[in-house]
């Protein structure tokens, strides 16, 4: 067993213990964590698949951006865990059926199967070279000629999805004193204030 | 050697995975979200190990943007959740029934 098969097994058992640990974990902070090792892991397996690029943007974009908006809410949020896994038992053999049934199903790859013969000859993209153009170079040029509109559309849904978070979320309070800046910055420093001579004994 | 059934099998189990934690805590959603994450996460590595098999870069930018969609996704459900609790106190799916569906 050479290396890279001994590294596929280390992170694909990874990957699947994290994910197993993922839903029957009882604390959801326990769950974001275990989480971030299957991302982890399957990011190895990327880098093992020679696809550098989609492994580092996995790494960054969702270990760092998407996990972290997890642990936010899952921290900022005042709920009663304990109370949302009640009925947990009641569920597991229906998933288990279902489940089951469905990795059997997904089993099949394992069975006789074969690429069709034009496979080969219908690829829209064929890699080049890696001692030619590194990942990331030959990834950037399809994205930015013949991807550049799908490359547009993603760059749109992102926005979307920024400003429709924030749209959502975000909530004027009234009750809150805030800073006038025009009326801070109009206001005279000669009216601001009046000198009043108060004779003694009499106050005002 | 490792080849193309072994990424596609691990892509399986991941999938049932997130499936199967769908159903398990059904009434948790932070936990759902997170097993679509994984769903999402399984279909990305049947796309890379596709692609990296017939040697075609399509695959990795298509991975790159069920990224995207995902992240848009994790973030306006995150949203919908926060705005879900501020008004009635509780992330129980069953209590989601506001509009009788």
């Amino acid at each position: 067993m050479g290396v890279a098969d001994f590294a596929f097994y280390l992170f694909a058992i990874t990957a699947l213990t994290g994910a197993l640990m993922t839903v029957v974990s009882k604390n959801p902070v326990h769950s974001v964590l275990w989480l971030v090792s299957t991302f982890f892991s399957a990011a190895g397996l990327f880098v093992l698949l020679g696809a550098e690029f989609v492994a580092m943007l996995l790494v960054i974009v969702y270990v760092g951006a998407v996990m972290v908006l997890f642990l936010f809410v899952v921290m900022m949020l005042d709920v009663d865990f304990e109370e949302l896994r009640g009925q947990m038992a009641k569920y597991i053999p229906l998933a288990l059926f279902i489940g089951i049934i469905l990795l059997l199903d997904l089993g099949m790859v394992f069975g006789p199967w074969e690429f069709a013969q034009n496979a080969e000859a219908m690829r829209a993209a064929p890699a080049p070279d890696l001692d030619q153009v590194q990942n990331t170079a030959a990834l950037g040029q399809l994205i930015y000629t013949k991807y550049i509109y799908l490359f547009q559309t993603a760059g749109l849904i992102l926005l979307v999805a920024m400003v429709g978070a924030i749209v959502l979320t975000l909530r004027h309070r009234r009750d809150i004193k805030r800073q006038n800046v025009v009326a801070q910055m109009h206001r005279d420093p000669a009216k601001a204030m009046d000198v009043i001579d108060v004779k003694p004994g009499q106050g005002l | 050697m490792i080849g193309l059934e072994h990424y596609l099998g691990l892509a399986a189990g991941l999938f049932v995975i997130g499936f199967f934690g769908i159903f398990l805590n059904r009434k948790n959603v932070i936990v759902i979200l997170m097993s679509i994450e994984l769903m999402l996460l399984a279909v990305n590595i049947n796309f890379v190990a596709f692609s990296f098999y017939l040697n075609d870069l399509v695959g990795q930018v298509f991975a790159l943007f069920v990224l995207t969609v995902a992240a848009a996704e994790a973030s306006i459900g995150l949203a919908i959740l926060v705005v879900f609790f501020r008004n009635r106190g509780s992330i129980d799916v069953e209590d989601i029934n506001v509009m009788k569906g």
